[in-house]
């Protein structure tokens, strides 16, 4: 059972790497990734919401929506659900943790329509994680979304400086660096016996 | 007429506007799933801009976008469980990019800056002409990378035999999807945008 949650961990945070390998939240992923600081702040607020409505959105399936049979509601509850929980934990930390809250603060908003949250609570589904799995999945997703980011957000600092034609200067250089970096991370597949 | 043709060229969501970039690189791996994808983006998008159009006077304007969002959640599942009973083997390989066209920035976007302030027919017309403009986008990248990664199109050998056999495995592979959107852009930086 360890050696399957840590296989879990390990296949969400770099194998399966959430951007690079399953395309899925790349809009902050190119939105966001221009500085270092923000680029945290930005990934930080990924992981705490991601493990909250993975875990919200697990309930709600195996509790709700599954007795019920009201499967064919989940897109639109988990939407809505994240939506909402996007605006109570943005009203909770104002209250309580104004400091964090100064650092997440605009991040917050943004995640609603970030879909790397929407397909953790699907994946988590399809792939029938129980509770502890889906957590450690959400949090080695999350992981490797940071991971991704903020090697990004390092290597377009010095993008900025460098001598790049009109046409590839801004986003598709990014892309190209992107495609670079998924490159390197092809390297992982097969590593403990993982597969995509 | 203009707002037809304005979101295939000029206003392309995504080579141009930048978004719904997700599905268009995961699924371009072939020119079929991509057309497929494709196609659900128009159907949902067209829907939703017809029923926002519909709706938009009785919309209290702070809580519009939940209401849209789930209008548009509406037609996603309409379209997931059409897909999954006439196209099983298309839905296996969307797989969870097919509940995930609920968050295509694209469809909120047009719902948000056309479909809630204009009338009906032009946002069908609006609705359209974005969708063909996303399909042609996803759609190029699938030729590319299915001519290139494999050597076929549509599942037919285009360039030859010999081609076939030792074709550029990469472009199929996630790098290549970057690679090519990247070219791609900066095509339309070159010729296009000016």
């Amino acid at each position: 059972m360890e050696q399957n949650l840590f296989l879990i961990f390990l296949a969400a945070f770099i194998v399966n790497n959430i951007i690079l390998m399953r395309f899925i939240g790349l809009c902050p992923f190119f939105g966001v990734s221009g500085k270092l600081d923000t680029a945290l702040g930005m990934g930080s607020a990924v992981l705490f919401v991601m493990l909250l409505s993975s875990w919200i959105s697990w309930v709600i399936y195996h509790f709700i929506l599954t007795p019920f049979g009201l499967v064919f509601l989940r897109t639109a509850t988990f939407i809505l659900v994240i939506a909402s929980l996007v605006q109570f934990v943005e009203m909770f930390l104002r209250k309580n943790f104004p400091h964090l809250y100064t650092a997440l603060g605009i991040y917050l908003p943004l995640i609603t329509t970030n879909c790397a949250i929407l397909a953790v609570s699907f994946l988590n589904i399809d792939y029938e994680h129980n509770i502890i799995q889906a957590t450690i999945f959400s949090v080695g997703t999350a992981f490797g979304f940071i991971l991704v980011i903020l090697l990004m957000a390092a290597i377009r600092e010095r993008l900025e400086l460098a001598p790049i034609s009109d046409s590839f200067r801004g986003n598709p250089i990014t892309f190209i660096t992107a495609s670079l970096m998924a490159l390197a991370f092809l390297g992982f597949i097969g590593f403990l016996g993982l597969a995509i | 007429m203009k707002h037809f043709i304005n979101g295939i060229i000029k206003e392309n969501p995504v080579l141009v506007l930048m978004l719904g970039l997700c599905p268009v690189l995961a699924v371009s791996g072939t020119v079929r799933d991509a057309a497929g994808m494709g196609v659900a983006v128009i159907f949902v998008l067209t829907c939703s801009n017809i029923v926002i159009s519909l709706i938009k006077n009785w919309v209290p304007s702070q809580l519009r976008i939940p209401i849209f969002i789930i209008v548009i959640s509406t037609f996603v599942t309409i379209n997931d469980y059409t897909m999954q009973a006439y196209f099983p083997e298309l839905y296996k390989v969307l797989g969870v990019f097919v509940p995930l066209i609920v968050v295509n920035c694209i469809i909120l976007a047009r719902a948000e800056a056309f479909a809630s302030r204009h009338s009906v027919s032009a946002s069908i017309l609006d609705g359209l002409g974005i969708g063909i403009g996303f399909t042609l986008a996803v759609v190029a990248m699938g030729v590319i990378r299915e001519a290139l990664g494999s050597g076929t199109i549509l599942g037919k050998t285009i360039i030859g035999e010999s081609f076939r056999e030792n074709s550029v495995l990469l472009m199929v592979l996630p790098p290549g999807a970057f690679l090519v959107i990247a070219f791609l852009m900066a095509g339309m930086n070159k010729w296009v945008k000016k």
